[in-house]
């Protein structure tokens, strides 16, 4: 014989508005294996629950409705006021009648009835519920870091110096990112490379920090706490202990042709290469597509200008296995491809700017390289054409970004401050030029962000011009910009020099595999979506994954920095306990009934169905069934739907417990 | 019977939504004779978006628009900038918003259409006597009616003048494609 308690919530005046809660209380006392049936102003306050758990107690209740807000407010407060009165938390159920029943409805008559029914519904359910254990989970206390750019490294700076080991794997020769290869940053001027740098090196010197570059992450397998992690290595073609990074190889390389992709392709590097000279590890690369030994058979003059005897030319592609318990993905950005060629010689996305077709319009990334002191021009703007100085520079804003016929209709976030301080950049060291910007809207929200973008143009005297450039011309060897000052309403043409298009923020290419490796989901752009908008931000909806930085959306460089070290704190904290709990309310397959089809392992969206062998004591094999793996499943029911022969079921959500729920309504 | 001068009535006539524009101005920006104009395109999207029908549909700039589509096709947000153009040149012909210099324009359009629908190309000759005639009545103006007759000999030499005008033969189809036409322009 059920003993179950109900308990039903005013809610203040929330659900007692529209629902007679007394009246409500009465009728659950009559309902079929109710013990008790009380109310209270506010059952989640401390003397609401003090209320519960005396009740479970006095009365023995085996099971407990609660009838107030949604399950996602409040389900967890009562299933430990529960656990206190030594009631197993599982056997506790709630009826929404506040978003699905009072806030909903306004005749109170008729929203009284369906809280009864609610209620009803909650009753006939926990009359079916099982007592439940959480389940326990392993940890392996390393974590995976995917992505060294400045939020990778940030966050696996966090984690190793708590004492945590971290496996950085980063697929360009360098850690460093985008951020190594810019100039200055916004809003203090200060120079990007001298504040990463060091954080660089730390990073290659870290006791607790495996640094895999050249390295992708090629397969995830296991569970939160437990993943196991193959890691490709690329061959580098250079011995990384042997070699001592003096240089002599570089210098002799005769294949100096190769567009420098940490140069964004405005300057040549060789085929065996470091991509700056601060990279980390400060060991070369060859290139296996540029070298001359590799695709012709011929030079190798890098081996004998070697004193280390560190070439490599029979280096192999590696796979290394590592065990996991945490993954951070801070796989960062690329920009919009401006121009892009479709093959036939025209150029679509913006061919109306011309980038691509005119050296001299270039992307914001470009213009970095420019100005900065490592670039290809040594830190003096000179424009790409002709290498002279430009006089008039133009900007422009929203390439890609918030442009929905051609582009992505998201705002990136940074190029109004990167703007900002190009202008700035430019009169610092050009100073009879003139910077014009052609911006939408200035989107300076940040401590000093907008008293940066007010500098740019009352001290450094940029020309902000508030609308979009139509189309850029070439003549005589200038750039004719026809735009438009819609606050003055007069089309505007300006002769420039440079022009310099601030290009949206993309994830990187090739992250969709990466987060279907790790199963998170991402928008249609491409970012990751974390689990919730604002209150868990570095989660994913994946257990064990965390993102953080440009991979999840458009970001500057302090948010970058700040996400990393929030997911680092939230794998500490995962951490800090030696098993993982997790809810228990999960997928559990029948095996004498599974007809081994597999139907549920083909459509499970968590990979949590694995097969199984029924061997007899002569360890013969009898059959093959389904199996859940307690560790990935997250309960979601698709299996059970799908199973023809009736034989997978959810803990907690039992076939039985919904027919009965059904039934009740009868 | 006139439509009545409603965004709605806009929007429907060009099948475009106003509201979808951000003004950032790249249509005023790319027009090749915004020069011309007494008010941007993007000025004109945002009398719409103020519900001012009135005051875009008798800006002179609708006229000055050569429908180039380079303000539509160019549009961050897929606004048909020329066809509420169109639009509004529509109404701003059923209410009778055209100044006389407008109406002239009016009026050589429709002139330039008539000798289209009946030759199926350009009779000049014909299309410039039909433009003066009406022009004339309606102004009564002398000066306007001999303003282009020192082009002529010009024309003539660069044979742009054709004294005997040419017709298509299948003059049936040039109608049919009118008729389609003005089918497809009528509210469904």
């Amino acid at each position: 014989m059920a003993r179950i308690g109900v308990f039903t919530c005013w809610c203040g005046e929330n659900i007692a508005r529209n629902v007679d809660v007394q009246s409500v209380a009465e009728q659950a006392a009559q309902l079929p294996g109710v013990r008790c049936s009380q109310t209270h102003k506010y059952m989640c306050s401390d003397p609401g629950q003090k209320l519960i758990r005396d009740t479970i107690a006095a009365e023995r209740l085996d099971g407990v409705v609660i009838a107030s807000c949604s399950p996602h407010m409040h389900l967890k407060t009562f299933r430990k006021a529960a656990e206190h009165a030594d009631l197993n938390p599982y056997l506790v159920e709630m009826a929404n009648v506040r978003e699905q029943c009072s806030w909903v409805h306004s005749q109170r008559s008729r929203a009284t009835a369906k809280a009864v029914d609610l209620i009803r519904v909650a009753v006939a359910k926990v009359r079916h519920n099982r007592a439940l254990e959480p389940i326990q989970v392993p940890v392996t206390r390393k974590v995976l870091v995917v992505g060294g750019g400045v939020a990778g490294i940030q966050a696996a700076l966090d984690i190793a110096d708590s004492g945590v080991p971290v496996v950085l794997v980063e697929r360009e020769p360098s850690i460093g990112g985008k951020m190594a290869g810019l100039s200055e940053t916004f809003p203090t001027l200060d120079c990007s490379q001298c504040i990463l740098t060091p954080r660089m090196v730390e990073v290659a010197q870290h006791p607790n920090i495996t640094l895999h570059t050249c390295s992708e992450v090629e397969q995830v397998e296991g569970y939160v706490g437990n993943f196991r992690v193959t890691i490709r290595k690329q061959a580098r073609y250079i011995d990384v202990d042997k070699c001592t990074g003096c240089g002599q190889c570089w210098n002799a390389c005769p294949s100096k042709k190769t567009p420098s992709e940490f140069d964004y392709g405005l300057g040549k590097r060789t085929a065996i290469y470091t991509p700056f000279p601060q990279a980390v590890p400060a060991r070369p690369v060859i290139d296996r597509d540029a070298c001359l030994r590799l695709t012709k058979g011929r030079c190798g003059i890098c081996v004998k200008k070697c004193q280390a005897d560190a070439i490599r030319f029979d280096d192999q592609d590696e796979l290394v296995s590592e065990d996991i318990g945490a993954i951070i993905v801070a796989t960062g950005y690329q920009l919009y491809e401006i121009g892009k060629p479709d093959g036939q010689g025209r150029v679509t996305g913006y061919g109306e700017y011309g980038y691509g077709r005119y050296p001299d319009v270039i992307s914001s990334l470009q213009f970095e390289r420019l100005v900065s002191a490592s670039g290809p021009t040594g830190g003096e703007i000179r424009r790409p054409s002709d290498g002279a100085v430009p006089k008039t520079v133009v900007f422009i804003s929203c390439v890609g970004s918030r442009d929905n016929a051609k582009g992505l209709s998201y705002c990136s976030k940074i190029c109004c401050m990167v703007n900002a301080k190009h202008t700035m950049l430019y009169k610092h060291k050009v100073h009879d030029g003139q910077a014009h910007v052609f911006y939408m809207d200035i989107r300076a929200g940040g401590k000093n962000y907008d008293e940066f973008v007010r500098r740019a143009i009352e001290q450094d005297g940029a020309h902000y011009h508030r609308g979009r450039v139509s189309k850029i011309t070439q003549e005589d060897g200038r750039l004719i910009v026809r735009g438009v000052d819609t606050l003055a309403g007069e089309p505007l043409t300006i002769a420039a020099d440079l022009v310099v298009l601030a290009a949206a923020m993309r994830p990187a290419t090739g992250v969709e595999d990466l987060a279907q490796k790790v199963n998170v989901g991402y928008d249609e752009f491409g970012f990751l979506c974390e689990s919730h908008p604002k209150l868990r931000p570095v989660e994913t909806n994946a257990a064990g994954v965390f993102v953080c930085g440009a991979c999840h959306g458009p970001k500057d460089i302090p948010e970058s920095v700040t996400q990393a070290s929030a997911a680092a704190a939230k794998v500490l904290l995962m951490f800090s306990r030696d098993r993982l709990y997790r809810e228990p309310e999960i997928a559990h397959v029948q095996e004498s009934a599974c007809a081994g089809c597999f139907a549920c392992r083909r459509s499970c969206p968590y990979h949590a169905i694995d097969p199984a062998e029924i061997r007899d004591r002569q360890g013969q094999l009898v059959r093959r069934v389904a199996r859940v793996n307690p560790g990935l499943c997250m309960g979601c029911g698709t299996c059970v739907a799908l199973c023809v022969s009736k034989s997978v079921d959810l803990e907690g959500f039992s076939e039985e417990q919904v027919y009965a729920m059904v039934e009740s309504l009868r | 019977m006139p439509q009545d001068l409603s965004l709605d009535t806009v929007e429907e006539l060009a099948h475009a939504r106003v509201q979808d524009c951000y003004q950032c101005g790249k249509c005023s920006a790319g027009c090749p004779i915004v020069e011309r104009m007494d008010n941007l395109p993007n000025q004109l999207l945002r009398l719409l978006q103020l519900g001012r029908i009135e005051r875009a549909a008798a800006s002179a700039a609708i006229w000055e628009c050569v429908s180039c589509m380079t303000c539509t096709t160019r549009c961050p947000k897929a606004v048909d900038c020329a066809g509420l153009l169109d639009a509004l040149r529509q109404l701003s012909i059923e209410h009778g918003f055209a100044s006389p210099a407008q109406r002239r324009t009016i009026l050589f359009q429709r002139a330039f259409l008539d000798n289209i629908r009946r030759n199926g190309r350009l009779a000049e000759l014909e299309l410039v006597r039909q433009f003066k005639m009406q022009g004339f009545l309606d102004d009564l103006s002398v000066p306007q009616l001999f303003k282009d007759a020192l082009l002529g000999p010009q024309l003539l030499r660069r044979r742009k003048l054709h004294l005997r005008p040419r017709r298509v033969k299948d003059r049936k189809l040039v109608g049919r494609i009118f008729a389609r036409c003005q089918a497809n322009g009528e509210k469904p």
